[in-house]
């Protein structure tokens, strides 16, 4: 099997600037299957940017992003940030990378079940039976098969969420990655969509996680990562990161949000 | 009311009214899209063409661009092309209102573009969906919404402006009206009746964009904030 050899996703000296201020300064990460990877750090740390800049929702100004080896063609813009230089090669990328955002970002014009099936038919090349079927599978996993001609605006922040998710999976992509998937959510809200995250976890799948739910990171993860100004400054096991952190910053972060 | 059995122009006319109206609705919604599409767009020099654009066709009266369009595209594609073309009053009409609508539209589209939120492009791009589908089916249908009060308010003014369309020899309602009230010397009765029925194709109008604002809201109805 090529996944025990190749890392599921890659990334090398990912650089972003915002003109003269540098957001990220270097970080390199590599998710092998299985991987749970929770990155943490204050606001203002970069970890939502490193997040987006992996599937090139925000573009680099320098670094490589590799998927189970294949290397994501990029050449720098006119202002010197990197874009894809074959836009079919970065939308098939994106098809194999899922990725739930903080604020859900359902389609409301939508049905639920359109929410659904929309990339897997007209990306993935499925068609309306084989895209149905997916969906209302994943619909079940997520606990909202009756929601299906719902439409976005008619369910919770969690549901949203759950749906959320189940959108991407509907792509059943290599690699998830969740930009504060429960920031956007009531307290009360926050534990469903905690617990399907959860689940995925357990059924092996390869997980980038950026959040501010301390506890869920250190029982989910098998890696956590800190950053700070745009730097890793600790990484690790979460067994060690939370309780002898090397890193002074992170031990400071940690006592105030945990 | 009696017509003086002129009602069957009042008809033909009517059903010109319409031919216009929707003919100029249809490449003045093309041209808003493409307005609002060059407005947005990063490359400066297509902003500068949106922006003289608009303000070129939102400075100028309507019934001088019928008149301007009328008479000086044949001049135009004569000196362009070396043949004479004569321009018919329909063309040149469809030609005047569609730019004229496409101007207003553009600020329109450009206005409900922007309301979109950034993460409705940004969902659609991280699944891979194509800049094509992105368009098509993540933002004009969430456009439409948003645009179709003040898309069916030009729609209205639009419906009555092809009145101006009369004054280079179209043979629609207003003109038809003139034509009868002329011959019958009952000016009254004629320009009553064409009232009547601008008054009721808008009333129709409104009924229909009233239907389809309701079909685009259908997943907004009731929604939670």
């Amino acid at each position: 099997m090529t996944s025990t050899s190749l890392p599921a996703l890659e990334v090398v000296d990912i650089h972003k600037r915002y003109g003269d201020h540098e957001v990220l300064k270097g970080i390199d990460l590599t998710a092998r299957d299985g991987d749970v990877i929770s990155i943490i750090g204050s606001s203002g740390s970069g970890k939502s940017t490193f997040l987006r800049c992996i599937n090139l929702l925000e573009q680099p100004s320098r670094g490589e992003i590799r998927l189970r080896g294949e290397t994501l063609a990029l050449r720098p813009d006119r202002h010197g940030e990197l874009q894809a230089a074959d836009r079919r090669q970065l939308e098939r990328m994106r098809a194999r990378i899922g990725f739930v955002f903080q604020n859900f970002n359902l389609w409301p014009h939508m049905t639920i079940l359109d929410n659904l099936t929309l990339a897997p038919m007209r990306v993935a090349g499925l068609d309306r039976k084989a895209a149905t079927e997916r969906a209302e599978a994943l619909l079940v996993k997520v606990g909202l098969q009756d929601k299906r001609k719902a439409y976005p605006g008619h369910l919770s922040g969690g549901q949203q969420q759950r749906v959320a998710i189940a959108r991407t999976l509907a792509m059943e992509p290599e690699v998830l990655l969740f930009d504060e998937p429960t920031s956007a959510l009531d307290p009360e809200l926050v534990n469903e969509v905690l617990g399907v995250m959860r689940a995925l976890a357990e059924e092996g799948r390869t997980m980038l996680i950026v959040t501010h739910e301390m506890r869920f990171a250190r029982d989910v993860s098998t890696q956590v990562m800190f950053l700070h100004q745009g730097r890793v400054e600790e990484f690790g096991p979460p067994a060690r990161v939370f309780s002898e952190p090397e890193s002074a910053r992170c031990r400071e972060f940690l006592s105030s949000h945990l | 009311m009696d017509l003086h059995g002129f009602g069957h122009l009042l008809l033909a006319g009517t059903w010109v009214t319409l031919q216009l109206a929707f003919a100029s609705l249809l490449c003045g919604l093309v041209l808003g899209l493409v307005g609002a599409a060059a407005a947005l767009s990063p490359f400066a020099p297509l902003r500068w063409l949106a922006l003289g654009y608009n303000t070129l066709m939102r400075g100028i009266p309507e019934l001088l661009l019928v008149l301007v369009i009328y008479f000086g595209a044949t001049h135009v594609i004569e000196w362009m092309t070396g043949d004479y073309i004569d321009v018919d009053p329909f063309t040149a009409g469809v030609a005047a209102l569609s730019i004229a609508f496409g101007a207003y539209a553009t600020e329109v589209f450009r206005s409900a573009m922007q309301e979109i939120p950034a993460g409705q492009r940004e969902a659609a791009l991280a699944i891979g969906l194509g800049r094509g589908d992105t368009f098509f089916r993540i933002l004009l249908p969430q456009v439409w919404r948003i645009a179709l009060p003040g898309l069916g308010n030009l729609f209205l003014v639009l419906l009555k402006d092809t009145a101006l369309v009369s004054v280079i020899g179209l043979d629609d309602l207003m003109r038809q009206a003139y034509v009868a009230a002329g011959f019958t010397k009952l000016p009254f009765t004629f320009y009553l009746a064409a009232a009547g029925i601008y008054l009721a194709l808008t009333i129709v109008s409104m009924q229909t964009i009233q239907r389809l604002e309701r079909w685009a809201n259908r997943g907004y109805r009731g929604a939670r904030a």
